[in-house]
């Protein structure tokens, strides 16, 4: 009776965990070898055979096409430089400066990785297209309501998820420091 | 006690094992993958453009919407495959994804060098299988081996400007994927 017992209880607790840690882990975004700078991530090996089993179970279940490290590298943010979690009711600016690339795009998701309506069909800019001052440098504000310059919409929505693409650029697994890819830093400026 | 801290330790273990176990086989398990959604979508080694990534119409998540793209859904059971791309204006490049989406090479216009991609595909036994003094005289061959049989060629062009994109549409448009007679 107390073995039939504790086996039971044995395999309902190890289910559970089994399961629960899976669960968390391929929802939360859990995946080895980041490249972070500042609030951005990136993972290089999930463009090629190298990707971690973490991040295959995630691709698979997503059903998302990973960026092949030939291409170029995604970066993704989910907050600004303080922590602050991306909400589209806020106003948040993006400023600096890339990594060398010969094209760049930055682009608004959902946490789940679809796009956001709005009025002027703007889910992101290219480097081509975004206003820069006379240094080089140049600022995005992302915020729910038109603002003048590049504005990205968030159409208000409760939570977004920023991607910062470089294509056809050296930064990839060598990178270690911040020094080789300065990405632009984040900031909240209201709600 | 002792024996209820067993029982525990050995929950712990087989919670482990199922863990892991569960995250090796999502790949397998997983039907609504990349290649899953593109099944329907897409006929089998032939190059077929996908529509213009906006709200409401996005096959996949996460897709680049400055970027034209095309697919080619490919099967390498009935010989090798070749990929002919022409270069569009601004930048364009070639992703090779496993049937469990894993890109296991991916090159750009500048690597390849011409005003044209033109790579073959083929499994390590087809590849075996080329006569070697073919490899040598016909050395600006791309040849790429893909670790499954099955699997996606993902070709993007970018629009640097929306009033691009029409342009990059055309360049994918002149792509062709298409099994070699032997």
């Amino acid at each position: 009776m107390r073995l039939l017992f504790g086996s039971c209880f044995t395999l309902l607790i190890a289910a559970a965990l089994g399961l629960g840690a899976t669960w968390f882990t391929l929802t939360r975004g859990v995946a080895f070898g980041a490249l972070t700078i500042g609030a951005w991530k990136a993972w290089p090996k999930s463009g090629s055979a190298d990707i971690d089993p973490y991040a295959r179970a995630m691709v698979a279940r997503t059903g998302e096409l990973p960026t092949g490290m030939g291409d170029g590298i995604a970066f993704y943010a989910r907050t600004d430089d303080n922590g602050h979690v991306f909400d589209g009711r806020c106003t948040f600016t993006l400023r600096g400066l890339t990594p060398t690339a010969r094209y760049w795009t930055v682009t608004l998701y959902t946490p789940e990785g679809r796009l956001v309506p709005n009025s002027i069909n703007r889910y992101g800019f290219t480097s081509e297209e975004i206003v820069r001052d006379n240094d080089g440098r140049f600022g995005i504000t992302v915020a729910p309501l038109a603002r003048p310059g590049n504005w990205l919409p968030t159409g208000g929505i409760e939570q977004f998820v920023l991607v910062w693409r470089l294509y056809d650029t050296a930064i990839g697994v060598a990178t270690r420091t911040a020094k080789e890819g300065p990405m632009p830093a984040i900031e909240r400026k209201g709600c | 006690m002792v024996r209820g801290l067993l029982w525990l330790l050995a929950a712990i273990l087989l919670g482990g094992i199922v863990h892991l176990s569960t995250v090796l086989a999502m790949p397998q398990a997983a039907n609504q993958d990349a290649y899953s959604r593109l099944a329907p979508l897409t006929p089998v080694n032939t190059m077929a453009p996908l529509t213009a990534t906006q709200a409401g119409g996005e096959i996949m998540p996460f897709m680049d919407p400055a970027f034209a793209a095309a697919v080619c859904r490919y099967d390498l059971s009935g010989g090798p495959l070749k990929l002919t791309a022409p270069v569009s204006q601004a930048y364009t490049s070639v992703t090779f994804y496993t049937r469990r989406s894993v890109a296991f090479y991916a090159v750009n216009d500048r690597a390849a060098g011409r005003r044209m991609i033109e790579l073959d595909l083929m499994t390590a036994a087809q590849h075996a299988q080329v006569p070697e003094d073919e490899e040598v005289t016909a050395a600006d061959r791309l040849i790429i081996e893909s670790p499954t049989t099955m699997g996606l060629i993902v070709l993007r062009a970018l629009a640097p400007e929306p009033s691009l994109m029409r342009m990059a549409r055309q360049a994918l448009g002149a792509a062709t994927c298409r099994i070699q007679s032997q």
